[in-house]
């Protein structure tokens, strides 16, 4: 069949398609296009009997772009957030958490390791903060945890909105850290290890030189709440990091691109966790941990209901298979 | 003389010159998509980044009226800006920031369809290492190295930036008396007899006799009135209009 008689002949029906196409495009869930499929499959025979006959590249070339929009729509990834973001939350994500057990473990020897570590070794040697800290930060941690100064947090005496930018420098602070000591676990886990340890030396340095002065009970009523959520998203993150980094040093069977693109399937679903964690951090520690009206008794005991809480929720979350489903 | 032109039909076409991706289809069609560079991707981003600054200015003076409050809705804009500015496009928009829809370019998944949610958090999550140490350094290097330019992020992800298609337009063949070739053409000869008479709009004269002349000789034409017989049989290939 001569090019122009095979282009009369479907003309027609090429147009049509693409006024379908354009409607698709436009709205998601355009209605009347159950005819979409065959329509579309059609087209695909069109495009190779055009090009096994050797017809001008004009035509080729706009079928082709035809077809390729035609399988954009068709092979969309199809989801439906709401409902799969509670099976994610109920159940997927600390599945997946308990399935990562290695990486967590290491992220989590290695950030509270340091943590800890650094803090008692502050403790014994209270010089030794002055080494990691500049001393002018120093300072300013000291006056902000002041018992004597009859406020708690961050700042003085807060009205509600300043609860508010604190809420929204949290979430901006903690969840670039978080991206951050991810991402960085693409250079063989290097980076995440590397923010794991320091973030852990920085906060333990603070934590072991503020209760060695005597500043404990401020400090620590401060944290306890949203440290629960905030820290172990921080070693979840790591973990996402190393998991990515593990996956180039010992790809298995699989070539390194592919063994990292399977990873790193695995680790985006980890990090989403880790905003939700954070956004909880962040809420609890602007209206919660800053408030100056609780006895310290109290505070600790809700933030220890909290760590039990994350790792309930950790440990046995989703362990029935039809629970959230 | 049927039978010598049936071979090369199932010969595949010679690879074209250009930087092609092809996409299989599940329906067994290659689909060739254009994956596109450093330059035009660095351009890309350059739009973005100077947008992305602009709304940062222009929100903060909106929100320094606000006092207290807008400081905390500032932080948290910036948060998004600076980290979910390109998702959302890219997720919303058929893989296109402004940046992309500029240039001409989008994202899609390694199998042609439109990037996802996770896709394009992970890959733009992953700029942060291709930023290293400065100024896109491994990201720059990454690209440079992979023969569909992905960038590191791009190689997580499972994603490829291409060139958008442009619509085309029909292009005028130039009048001629429909003509016979002096013997069956192979398919990529037709191709490209057909390619000539479709692109002669765009080259000059002289070009076009230039380029007549080399094909004269192997399919028999008079040389004086080549372009004229090369039209007549590109006619003749394509049928009566």
């Amino acid at each position: 069949m001569k090019q122009s008689l095979f282009e009369s002949r479907h003309k027609a029906e090429w147009a049509q398609f693409s006024l379908l196409l354009e409607r698709l495009e436009r709205n998601r869930e355009a209605s009347r296009a159950a005819s979409f499929p065959g329509d579309y499959r059609r087209l695909c025979h069109h495009l190779a009997l055009a090009r096994e006959r050797g017809y001008s590249s004009f035509l080729i070339d706009s079928l082709q772009q035809q077809v390729l929009r035609g399988h954009q729509q068709l092979y969309r990834h199809r989801s439906r957030p709401g409902a799969e973001a509670l099976s994610f939350i109920l159940a997927d994500f600390p599945r997946l958490v308990r399935e990562q057990w290695r990486f967590v473990l290491a992220a989590g020897l290695i950030f509270f390791g340091s943590l800890i570590g650094i803090a008692l070794l502050v403790m014994l040697f209270p010089d030794l903060v002055y080494n990691l800290i500049p001393a002018e930060q120093v300072s300013e941690m000291q006056s902000m945890y002041d018992p004597n100064a009859g406020h708690l947090g961050r700042s003085a005496e807060r009205a509600a909105s300043e609860d508010w930018v604190m809420f929204g420098y949290y979430i901006m602070h903690n969840i670039g850290i978080a991206f951050q000591t991810f991402a960085s676990g693409l250079l063989f886990g290097l980076g995440s290890a590397f923010y794991l340890f320091y973030n852990g030396l920085m906060i333990g340095a603070v934590a072991g030189h503020l209760t060695q002065i005597g500043y404990g009970q401020t400090f620590w009523s401060f944290v306890i709440g949203h440290g629960a959520f905030e820290l172990s998203a921080i070693a979840l993150a790591g973990a996402a990091g190393l998991q990515l980094g593990w996956a180039l040093i010992a790809p298995g069977r699989l070539r390194r691109a592919e063994a990292l693109r399977l990873a790193a399937r695995k680790s985006v679903l980890l990090i989403c966790g880790v905003m939700v964690f954070l956004l909880i951090a962040a809420f609890i520690e602007a209206y919660w941990s800053s408030m100056t009206g609780v006895a310290p008794m109290t505070k600790y005991l809700v933030g220890a209901a909290l760590w039990l809480l994350v790792a309930v929720y950790l440990l046995f979350a989703g362990r029935t298979r039809h629970a959230p489903e | 003389m049927l039978e010598t032109t049936a071979r090369p039909r199932k010969a595949t076409l010679s690879p074209p010159l250009d930087t092609r991706y092809p996409i299989e289809t599940p329906e067994g069609i290659d689909l060739p998509v254009r994956p596109a560079g450093l330059m035009v991707r660095a351009l890309a981003f350059s739009i973005d980044l100077g947008l992305r600054g602009l709304i940062l200015g222009l929100l903060f003076m909106v929100l320094a009226f606000l006092g207290k409050l807008g400081a905390g809705l500032g932080s948290i804009l910036l948060f998004v800006v600076s980290w979910w500015y390109m998702v959302l496009f890219e997720v919303l928009n058929q893989g296109r920031s402004p940046g992309k829809q500029w240039m001409g370019l989008r994202v899609v998944h390694d199998d042609g369809t439109s990037v996802g949610w996770s896709a394009s958090l992970l890959r733009n999550l992953l700029r942060f290492v291709d930023m290293l140490p400065f100024g896109y350094f491994l990201g720059a290097i990454s690209c440079l190295q992979h023969p569909n330019f992905k960038r590191l992020g791009d190689l997580a992800a499972g994603t490829l930036v291409i060139y958008r298609e442009q619509p085309l337009c029909r292009p005028q063949l130039p009048a001629a008396e429909p003509q016979r070739p002096a013997f069956a053409l192979a398919l990529a000869e037709q191709r490209a007899i057909l390619g000539f008479a479709e692109r002669q709009g765009e080259l000059s004269e002289a070009r076009v006799a230039e380029l007549a002349a080399i094909l004269a000789q192997p399919l028999q034409l008079s040389a004086p009135q080549a372009v004229a017989e090369l039209n007549g049989i590109a006619r003749g290939l394509l049928g009566p209009a």
